[in-house]
């Protein structure tokens, strides 16, 4: 065994040790997956994506006499989920762009977390860009490549009417400019970019250049979205660590799924 | 002149709830021509081929000159009241907890002497006007109503026992993002409904004509998505010994062609929305509905389906509609079935197109909200079991009973 594999076997040792006696704690940034979570909508002449449903099979009844389970089903952008590269056209014919071709040392990655929360709360449609990144560096430092950026603006908190905040001329809620996900992917290499919102996009989005311009240069350079994020209030700026391990889905383009943070208690 | 029935007090949570009764239901299968015209609210009789005599009660071979050719028909329902009587006891439990009930032999004008229940302002040696009634049993009755309309007619106790009406009874619509909602709301509670529980799905998502329901005096929003058999249990826990007529407007129209990709989904998806939605709704609201059959005015007195006619001929251009609502219909079946032993009853109630977005590309004649709204409350005042709205619904419930091989060939147009 060489030294290597042994600082290895330290490191894991400590980390367990950590997270057993509250030195690292683990923040959970799902939201339950519930029947009235909020989905994306599209003009109803398009194919909709499903919200959560679950059927009970038995409940220690006539069905199953001493058991209790369910059906569920839901769509692969439901409640808190991840986008593989393929979900957009962008990123179709790149290798391994499906959730059950994802590398699994992609699962893990660490986060910056920008709030917006302020900006937010006073714009709806407060679109984060460039300038807001460097400002965040000034602060804590270049963002680290093969690292998720997290834009935190406390959207989490609100419920449903107030979170889709659909009005009759589309959504509003905030999320990147036009240039700063480009910038993020071609300037600082970044894994992925998270949000609370329903979509890694701004609500008006559909009107930018190229329209969904998160989806349209994170899927098409390979890289990936986490949205309907909880808690990111609960992470630093920097140090904290994503687990974000979708569902292995033959060909899928992304699915729900449990996203953990590891951050120093 | 009849007195108004007064609005339910509140109920004695001390008091047992009376469990539904039935009248006698026996009929022979020649009556059945009668419980086919008073499910749509015709008067109709046997009428010999041969010698042309109207016979009532049905037969089997004319008691004039023997024929066997004995087809109902519509008659005239015009007659005269020749004696009238008031029944003040019997063993019949239904009918010992309705005491007293009036009936009377009527000489209709086209012939036969008719045993009927009477309104209460029937006078005897005047004229009347005849009916077929479906009785609790949902089982033809004849009824005998003045010529003259009068104040608060509707309200005659033994009327009320063969109707639905929506006097002083709490609704539920179960859909208020059908575009008829807001017209069914309000017509039902101009008919003197006392309250109108509207669901909303994914209430999270604004709808047109969400202001125009929120406006309306008397009507509750709740939360109600029939895709989610959670929500409509929960629904059913607080509301559903409230739930007097439950109106089911669950649609879920997007046209596709069978080969186009995607086809399939699209049609399991209306069939969650609709028929699984039915379902839902029969499992969670039935029971209790059943069971509030005989509770004092505001019974539970109706359960009413609103369908597209082309659930009795596939209509290519709303194919899975058609698919959907066709189960439906085989699904009301079924249901009415079920909910006969507490006395509920069930309306089907097909329209053409609806002047609705789904129909944009459909030309006239159309079926506004309004209209439907109008025959759903007409329904349940006369009791009926299939009403037919609009001309393109006439149109092709006629040709289906003339020809349905000709209907299908025409593409249901």
């Amino acid at each position: 065994m060489s030294a290597r594999d042994d600082a290895a076997d330290v490191v894991l040792v400590q980390l367990a040790g950590l997270v057993a006696d509250g030195g690292l704690k683990l923040v959970d940034l799902t939201h339950t997956l519930s029947p009235d979570f909020p989905t994306i909508v599209m003009p109803p002449e398009f194919g909709q994506s499903a919200p959560f449903r679950m059927e009970r099979i038995s409940c220690y009844d006539g069905d199953g006499p001493a058991w209790y389970w369910n059906n569920i089903s839901f769509g692969e952008h439901t409640g808190t989920h991840f986008d593989a590269p393929i979900h957009w056209y962008t990123g179709k014919d790149l290798p391994l762009n499906t959730v059950d071709t994802l590398p699994t040392r992609d699962m893990i990655a660490p986060a910056n977390v920008i709030d917006c929360s302020r900006q937010s709360a006073a714009d709806a449609d407060f679109l984060l860009g460039v300038e807001d990144i460097l400002a965040w560096e000034r602060e804590h430092g270049l963002i680290a490549p093969r690292s998720w950026v997290l834009l935190r603006t406390d959207w989490s908190k609100k419920t449903g009417r107030d979170y889709a905040n659909l009005l009759d001329d589309g959504a509003h809620t905030p999320g990147p400019d036009a240039d700063v996900i480009r910038w993020l992917v071609t300037e600082r290499d970044i894994i992925g970019f998270g949000t609370e919102t329903i979509g890694t996009d701004a609500g008006q989005a559909g009107h930018f250049s190229p329209p969904y311009p998160a989806h349209h240069f994170l899927h098409g350079a390979g890289r990936y979205g986490l949205q309907c994020l909880a808690n990111l209030d609960q992470l630093p700026p920097k140090g904290a660590v994503v687990i974000a391990a979708p569902l292995k889905i033959r060909h899928g383009s992304g699915s729900p799924l449990r996203v953990l943070a590891l951050i120093a208690a | 002149m009849t007195r108004p029935i007064a609005p339910s007090k509140r109920k004695d949570p001390l008091a047992r709830t009376p469990r539904p009764l039935l009248p006698p239901s026996a009929r022979s299968r020649t009556a059945h021509g009668l419980t086919l015209a008073a499910a749509e609210g015709r008067f109709a009789l046997q009428r010999c081929e041969e010698c042309h005599t109207f016979l009532y009660p049905p037969r089997d071979a004319c008691p004039h000159c023997l024929s066997h050719d004995l087809p109902f028909t519509d008659a005239p329902v015009g007659g005269t009241l020749v004696a009238g009587t008031t029944i003040r006891v019997t063993n019949d439990t239904y009918f010992r907890e309705r005491m007293p009930w009036r009936q009377g032999i009527v000489a209709a004008d086209c012939g036969p002497s008719i045993i009927a229940s009477l309104h209460g302002g029937c006078v005897e040696g005047s004229s009347v006007k005849l009916s077929l009634q479906l009785d609790k049993a949902g089982q033809p009755v004849a009824f005998a109503t003045p010529l003259e309309e009068t104040s608060n007619m509707r309200d005659d106790p033994q009327l009320r026992e063969l109707t639905a009406d929506p006097k002083h009874r709490r609704i539920l619509i179960t859909d208020g993002r059908n575009p008829v909602a807001p017209a069914l709301a309000k017509a039902l509670l101009r008919a003197e409904a006392t309250h109108v529980f509207v669901g909303v799905a994914e209430a999270w998502k604004p709808f047109a004509g969400e202001a125009d329901l929120r406006a309306i005096e008397g009507v509750e929003i709740v939360p109600l998505d029939l895709t989610d058999e959670q929500s409509v249990a929960d629904l059913a826990a607080d509301i559903g010994a409230k739930v007097d007529i439950l109106v089911n407007t669950a649609d879920h129209t997007r046209p596709v062609h069978i080969f186009d990709k995607g086809a399939a989904r699209r049609l399991t998806e209306t069939l969650d929305a609709t028929l699984a939605g039915a379902m839902r709704l029969a499992q969670a609201f039935g029971p209790v509905m059943l069971a509030r059959g005989a509770d004092g005015t505001n019974s539970a007195v109706a359960w009413v389906n609103l369908l597209s006619v082309y659930a009795l001929a596939a209509q290519p251009a709303f194919g899975t509609m058609s698919v959907s609502h066709a189960a439906c219909l085989s699904l009301s079946h079924w249901l009415r079935t079920e909910l006969r032993p507490g006395g509920v009853r069930l309306m089907n109630v097909f329209t053409g197109p609806l002047d609705t977005e789904w129909y944009q590309t459909v030309p006239p004649p159309k079926v506004a909200p309004g209209q439907l709204a109008e025959a759903v409350v007409d329904g349940l005042r006369r009791g009926l079991e299939e009403i037919y709205v609009g001309d393109a619904a006439r149109d092709i419930c006629a040709r289906l009973a003339a020809n349905p091989k000709a209907l299908e060939r025409e593409g249901g147009l």
